[in-house]
Formats: C-alpha cells, sequence, structure tokens
C-alpha cells in the first residue's frame, strides 16, 4: 500500500471518466449491434471505473502482481453485477444474451486495460507535477481516440447500415441497425437494386467517371507547363506568378456562378457535360499548377542542364527528365484533382437538368425529397462515396506526402 | 536565350492564362456588371419572334388549292422586337398564288417583314398556294424547312443601362445584417474547431503504435467523402424523428426530447441565473464543418510534427520539462506558422462555403450566410441581380480579409 495522494486522487478521476466513458460507448455499440434497447446504467460504470482504478493506484508499482490485476478486474464484475442487480447493461441478461456476454466482456476488459495504461507505473502516492501530466495526458490521449474514431465511423456507419435497412424498421426504432442474414441478399440490397435500375444510378456513375477523369487530364495538360515555366524559366512576373497563383484558388464559386450561369445559358453549354468539363480545370489549375511548382523547384536542377548539355530540347528535358522524377507529385495532383471534380456540387447542381447528364453528386440530390425514402438517399451517398474512397485509401500516401511536400515548407 | 526562355514560358502559360480569364477572371467581372443590372431569371432568354407552321387544305390532286399559316407571335410579354421577320423555303411544287402584304417571295424563298413588334404580339399570315404534280412526287412537308427568324431585342444584359437597385434592396433589408453576422460566426468558430480539432489528432497520431496507418486513413474520410454523402448523412442521423443521435441521447439520458439540430433557431438555456439563447442549428452547422475538415489541418500540422526533430525534446526533457510545457513552449511556437497559414487558407474557404450549409439546412433556422444568399435571391427568388449584388459584397469582404491577413501577417510564413 502506499499513502494516497495526488496520484491516487487522479488515477480515481480517470477511472471513473472511463467507467462511463467505455459504458456509453459500448451499450451504444451494443444496442445498434443487437437491436435491443437498453437505458445504460453511466453512474455504476463510474462507480465501478473509480473502485478498478482505486484498487491499482493503492499498490506500489512494483507490487502490482496479476493478483492485483485481477482484483482490479473483479472490482468492476462486483460492482457492475451487485449495484445494477444483475443487469450490467441495464438489461436482464436474459435478453439477446449472447450480444450481451460478449458487451460486458468487452466493458469490464476495457475499463481495466484503460485505467492500467493511464496508471502505468506511476504511484498512487504524491506525484511530482511531471508524472501527474503525464497521467493527464495518457487519459486525454485515450479519450481523444475514442471520441475521434465515433464522431469519424459514426455518420459512415450510420450512412451504410441506413442504406441496408427499410423505412418503417428505421422509424420504429432509429437505433436498430442489426442485419438480419436471413432475408437474402436481393432484400437487404434492394434499395441499391432499385438505384441502379430504376433511378438510373449507372448513368450517373459514368457521367462522374468521365467528367472526373477529363477534369484531370485538362488539368495536368494546363499545370504541368504552366508549373514548369513559374519554377525553372526566367521571365517577367515570375514570381509574382509563383506566389500568386494561388489567390485564383480563393474566389468563390458562389461569385462565378450566376455569370457562368448566364452566359453558358445563352451559348448552349449549361445543361451539358462539357459545360462542367470547362468550369472544373478552370478551378483545379491554379491549385494545381501551384503544388507542382513547389515541387519542381525541389528537384535538382542540374539533372536537367545535363540534358540540355547533352542536345535535349526543354521539351525533351521536360518530357525525359522532370515528368519522370515528379510521378509521385503528379500522382498526388491527379489524386486531389479528381476528388474534388468527384465530390463537386454547386455547378453540377446548378448547370444539369437533364437527367441522362446527372452526375452522382447531382443525381443524389435529386433523391432528397419526401417521395424516395431514406434508405435510398444514404445507398445514393454510399455509391457516391465508395469509388473515391476507395482510390483514395488506394493512392494515400501519395497525396500525403505531395499534399505536404508541394506547398509546406517552414 | 533569355528571350527565348521568356517566349518559351508566356508559351507554356498561355493555356492556363486564357481558361482562368474566360472562367474565373471574367465571370468576376462579369458579376460587377451583373449586380448593376435589374436582371431577372426570366431575362436570360431575349425576347425573340415564335413562329409555327402548318399545312391547312388536303393536297391530294394537281391543282388543289392549300394555304401554308404561320402563326408567329412574341415570347416576350413586354419586350418589343425591332426588326422582325423570317425567311422560309416553301417546298417544291407549291406556287404561291395570293400573299400576306408583309411578305415577298422570289422563286420559292418567302420573305416576310414585320417591323417592329410589341410585347405579347400574336398574328396569322396565310400564303395561298396551288399544288402541283413535283409536290405529290417529292411528299415533302412544309415543315420540313425551318423558318430562319431575324430580328433583335434589347438584351438587358449587354445594354448600357445601370442602375443602384440590387444594392440598395439588398443593404435596406433588415436581413442583410443578420446574415453578415452568422458568416462571421460561422466562418469564425468552423475555423478555430476545424484547427483544434486537427491539432488534438495530430497530437494522437504523432507516436508510432499498431494501427496508426489505419487510424489515419480512418481520420480523413470526412474530409474525402463527397460533401452530398456526408451531408446527407448527418441529416439522417440528426433527424428528430429517427434520427439515430436523438434516440442515442435519449438513452443515455443526455436529453429528454428530441432535439430539431437543423430546425430549430435557438432555444433558452438557464446558467447559474443567467439566461442566453444559444443558436440550436448554426451550431450545428458549425460543427459539421469542424468536422468535415479537420482532416486537412490535422494533416497539415502532423506533417509538421513529424518535421520536428526530436533532439529539442530531448533536451527540454533533461531539463526537465514537463510534457505540458514541452507542447506549450516547443510544439506550439514550431507549430505557429502551419497554423498561421491554415487558420488563414481554412478562413477563406469557409467564408466562400456554400454546399455544407445549403444541403444540410438550406438557410434555413438562422443559418443563412452571405453565399446561401446569393443562391437564395439568384435562384429562388429568381433576382439574378440581386444575388450578384450580394456576389460583390462576399468578395469585397473576402478581399478585405485576404488584404488584413496579408498586411499583419509575418513574411516568411507563406
Amino acid at each position: 500500500m502506499t499513502r494516497p495522494g495526488i496520484g491516487f486522487i487522479a488515477a480515481v478521476v480517470s477511472g471513473g471518466i472511463w467507467g462511463a466513458c467505455w459504458m456509453i460507448v459500448i451499450s451504444v455499440i451494443f444496442m445498434l449491434v443487437s437491436g435491443a434497447i437498453t437505458r445504460p446504467p453511466v453512474g455504476i460504470a463510474l462507480l465501478a471505473g473509480v473502485a478498478s482504478a482505486a484498487v491499482l493506484a493503492a499498490t506500489m508499482p512494483s507490487q502490482r502482481t496479476p493478483g492485483i490485476q485481477i482484483a482490479s478486474i473483479a472490482a468492476i464484475i462486483v460492482l457492475l453485477g451487485g449495484l445494477t442487480l444483475g443487469a450490467p447493461l441495464g438489461l436482464p441478461l436474459s435478453q439477446v444474451p449472447l450480444y450481451q456476454l460478449v458487451a460486458i466482456a468487452i466493458l469490464i476488459v476495457l475499463i481495466w486495460i484503460s485505467n492500467r495504461l493511464v496508471i502505468g507505473d506511476l504511484s498512487g502516492g504524491s506525484l511530482p507535477r511531471y508524472q501527474l501530466e503525464l497521467m493527464f495526458i495518457r487519459m486525454m490521449k485515450g479519450l481523444g481516440f475514442v471520441v475521434f474514431t465515433v464522431i469519424v465511423a459514426l455518420p459512415f456507419y450510420v450512412m451504410v447500415m441506413t442504406s441496408l435497412k427499410s423505412q418503417q424498421s428505421l422509424l420504429a426504432n432509429p437505433l436498430d441497425f442489426s442485419i438480419d442474414l436471413s432475408q437474402g441478399a436481393e432484400s437487404l440490397f434492394r434499395s441499391y437494386i432499385e438505384l441502379f435500375t430504376q433511378f438510373r444510378f449507372g448513368t450517373f456513375l459514368i457521367n462522374s467517371a468521365i467528367v472526373s477523369v477529363a477534369t484531370v487530364i485538362i488539368t495536368l495538360a494546363f499545370s504541368i507547363p504552366g508549373a514548369y515555366a513559374v519554377s525553372r524559366l526566367r521571365f517577367p512576373g515570375q514570381a509574382f506568378l509563383s506566389r500568386s497563383i494561388l489567390l485564383i484558388y480563393m474566389v468563390p464559386a458562389i461569385v462565378l456562378v450566376i455569370p457562368l450561369y448566364a452566359v453558358f445559358s445563352q451559348i448552349g453549354l449549361r445543361n451539358t457535360l462539357t459545360g462542367l468539363m470547362v468550369v472544373y480545370p478552370a478551378t483545379t489549375i491554379p491549385v494545381a499548377l501551384y503544388m507542382l511548382q513547389g515541387y519542381f523547384r525541389g528537384l535538382p536542377a542540374e539533372l536537367e542542364e545535363a540534358g540540355l548539355m547533352d542536345g535535349l530540347t526543354r521539351v525533351g528535358v521536360i518530357l525525359k527528365i522532370t515528368l519522370p522524377l515528379s510521378l509521385p507529385a503528379l500522382a498526388s495532383v491527379a489524386l486531389y484533382v479528381f476528388m474534388i471534380a468527384w465530390n463537386e456540387f454547386l455547378f453540377a447542381f446548378m448547370f444539369l437538368d437533364n437527367i441522362d447528364i446527372f452526375t452522382l453528386s447531382r443525381g443524389v440530390v435529386s433523391l432528397n425529397s419526401s417521395e424516395v425514402p431514406r434508405q435510398h438517399l444514404m445507398a445514393g451517398a454510399v455509391v457516391a462515396t465508395v469509388p473515391v474512397l476507395f482510390i483514395f485509401l488506394w493512392f494515400e500516401r501519395f497525396l500525403v506526402s505531395g499534399l505536404t511536400a508541394g506547398s509546406v515548407k517552414g | 536565350m533569355a528571350k527565348r526562355e521568356m517566349k518559351l514560358a508566356y508559351v507554356m502559360l498561355l493555356p492556363t492564362f486564357a481558361i482562368v480569364l474566360a472562367i474565373v477572371m471574367g465571370p468576376l467581372l462579369a458579376n460587377f456588371w451583373i449586380s448593376f443590372k435589374p436582371v431577372q431569371l426570366g431575362d436570360l432568354r431575349p425576347a425573340s419572334l415564335i413562329t409555327n407552321e402548318r399545312l391547312r387544305g388536303d393536297a391530294e390532286n394537281a391543282g388543289d388549292a392549300v394555304a401554308i399559316e404561320y402563326r408567329i407571335r412574341n415570347s416576350s410579354r413586354d419586350d418589343t422586337i425591332a426588326g422582325a421577320g423570317f425567311t422560309d423555303t416553301l417546298p417544291e411544287g407549291l406556287t404561291p398564288t395570293a400573299l400576306d402584304e408583309r411578305c415577298t417571295v422570289s422563286g420559292q424563298f418567302l420573305t416576310c417583314e414585320l417591323g417592329d413588334i410589341e410585347g405579347g404580339f400574336r398574328d396569322r399570315i396565310r400564303i395561298e398556294a396551288t399544288v402541283e404534280p413535283s409536290y405529290l412526287e417529292n411528299a415533302l412537308n412544309p415543315r420540313d424547312s425551318r423558318p430562319v427568324i431575324t430580328g433583335t431585342a434589347d438584351n438587358v444584359l449587354t445594354n448600357f443601362e445601370f442602375s443602384l437597385e440590387n444594392f440598395r434592396r439588398v443593404f435596406s433589408s433588415s436581413e442583410f445584417w443578420h446574415v453578415l453576422r452568422v458568416s462571421m460566426y460561422y466562418t469564425i468558430f468552423g475555423t478555430a474547431g476545424a484547427l483544434v480539432l486537427g491539432l488534438f489528432a495530430a497530437q494522437l497520431l504523432n507516436t508510432t503504435f499498431a494501427g496508426r496507418g489505419f487510424l489515419r486513413g480512418l481520420f480523413l474520410f470526412p474530409y474525402v467523402a463527397p460533401v452530398i454523402a456526408v451531408a446527407f448523412t448527418w441529416v439522417v442521423l440528426l433527424d428528430p424523428f429517427s434520427g439515430t443521435l436523438n434516440s442515442i441521447l435519449q438513452q443515455i439520458g443526455f436529453i429528454d426530447s428530441p432535439v430539431n439540430f437543423f430546425g430549430e433557431r435557438a432555444v433558452t438555456i438557464n446558467l447559474f441565473g443567467l439566461q442566453f439563447d444559444f443558436p440550436v442549428a448554426l451550431s450545428t452547422v458549425i460543427a459539421f464543418e469542424a468536422w468535415r475538415y479537420f482532416p486537412l489541418s490535422f494533416l497539415f500540422i502532423l506533417a509538421r510534427m513529424q518535421s520536428i526533430s526530436s533532439e529539442m525534446y530531448e533536451a527540454a526533457e533533461i531539463d526537465g520539462a514537463t510534457p505540458l510545457q514541452q507542447f506549450w513552449y516547443l510544439s506550439l511556437p514550431q507549430l505557429a506558422g502551419i497554423l498561421a497559414v491554415l487558420f488563414l487558407l481554412r478562413f477563406i474557404w469557409t467564408f466562400n462555403k456554400f454546399d455544407d450549409i445549403f444541403l444540410l439546412t438550406g438557410g434555413a433556422a438562422g443559418t443563412r450566410t452571405l453565399t446561401v444568399d446569393v443562391y437564395e435571391q439568384a435562384f429562388a427568388v429568381s433576382n439574378l441581380g440581386a444575388g450578384a449584388a450580394v456576389a460583390v459584397v462576399v468578395f469585397i469582404v473576402l478581399l478585405t480579409f485576404s488584404l488584413l491577413f496579408f498586411t499583419f501577417s509575418p513574411k516568411d510564413e507563406a
């Protein structure tokens, strides 16, 4: 035993927070997965967390034997089971017992591990400021991981699961995302099948792909020579251009949309994919040029000079030396531009009226009406998200290094 | 040599200049132009003559008398068309016998001059003709050749009449100052929220552990996914009747009755006897903004953190600096540059943001920002001129901010 000091208080506070936090997280996941409804006993879980932390903090770090660890786990079990009268999740154990047992086991282990990680080898006695802060930071980091994972994953989970449910069952219990696998694949994926057969999402997918790929190609074709000129060639206005090109990217799209709408209506470009393929590159070229020129500048100029000496023309140097060296940057710019074009909403929404040429963004908006059930809207969102997410995860390395290397210096 | 290089540089930059001028700079100026014009959405199509041509009478035998009838009208109810008229080619084998007095025929070529016609003008023009055998053989329909319309109408977009009516309307409406204030709240808190979340997330992932790559990928999801997908997901998730979040909060006992996150303007909160109105919908869209854009600041801050040398921390460690002191006195000053740049960029982008609020609330419940107001004025109320005037305000506010930022920010950071 140690004499309880500030370290003990800190450990116990952290234990209480963990107890409540994990109870909320685990019982919500339990409800989402199993479809059962419960009112989680958060207060009791808080006490259980306090007790478990107290057991650990009350012993010297060197004396925390497996026996003490078991005592710490037992404290959770006893409090959680006893104070809730045998219903640790607020439900009698006879209801969905399998899900409950798994959830309770995970809950107990998580509370214990969190306490163990936070307290670590710190004693429960009086702690110097350094170690007290260490404990605080461990707790904050742990909570940060939980909170960030939840706020990012929950919406995407709801998006996917809603698309697999029916409107009635969601209205009956908005928490029930349990999947009934016995209904068969056709019934499970009904909203997707209907999107592609009745709502023409196949066409939208192709349109989006055409517009995005064309935007990438046009953007690269325009910005590679531009970026090379700005980064390598000397001409009046070079310094000004390299600094101010990004300003173009700051012009709000909403300011451009009225004149472009007016002009494109009069010259017949408004309700066409060509119109989008003109507007999108114009908005992405400045940022692509900026990213590329940052990368080109970082390439050793000696290589290019050697190429010039050996009789290559400028164009030859660009094609044979510069471009092969900057493949990572090109990939990241292409990916970034693809993302912008694929996700673009405003111009697609303003310009496209004809359902044959809807892009996915425009198509999903057309699902947002009271006549179309919610699961169709979410299925549309999934269809729009999956390709770009897939491509992104595939090329993530490029994107991250290219985005940050090209523009962030200093 | 230098001259050739210069020429080459200009040639290489030419396509970029051309498209940026055409799609960005041109419209920017055009927006100023439109903002001084009383132009409605319907005015985008100038008044024009509309003709509808049909054959009257049966053309079965040679010598039958038929008539070609043109119904003509002015597409606009108000605008005059000057020098209106049309030309058409009559089908071969129809010989005109009697003409309307406004028309002349040379060979098979018909020309009708109507002069200036008023708005709402309607009339018919009859050309009587006899059928000849060649017409029956060819089986041509008079409608096969479409009349060519002539005549010019005054186009409000291109004439030189200007008025300040749009600006007067914008600035005199009581809503404008509210919209401006909402824009500022949204921009400042949305930017700050995204930066703070990004800084926190970067702190979390600045150590190596199993699953770090997975978490980094996951944290970028909100930024990578299309705005329509995540915005509608939030709408579904926060729905007061069938939304998951309301159910969760109710089950945990956090709230008693469902909160209409995107529909409720404000709730009165009583805190220690102090009463104030908490803007629910505005806070929710700000939360969405912070949620959606924290990955961007997270990426940049993490990259910067990983380039800070660990020696500094080792030295601080030896000197006895606590973890929070290390963060406050070492990390933050090192990150100040990138934080300033991110704040500037995100501030401008958030101010420009239209899609998010438009999709989440449509500008209802006290969330209408300037950009949403542009859309509302121009396309919902169909007053293009007023919309353009608001867009001018957006641009000027933006320009002011940019100038302020560039004047007061240290030079070495960009």
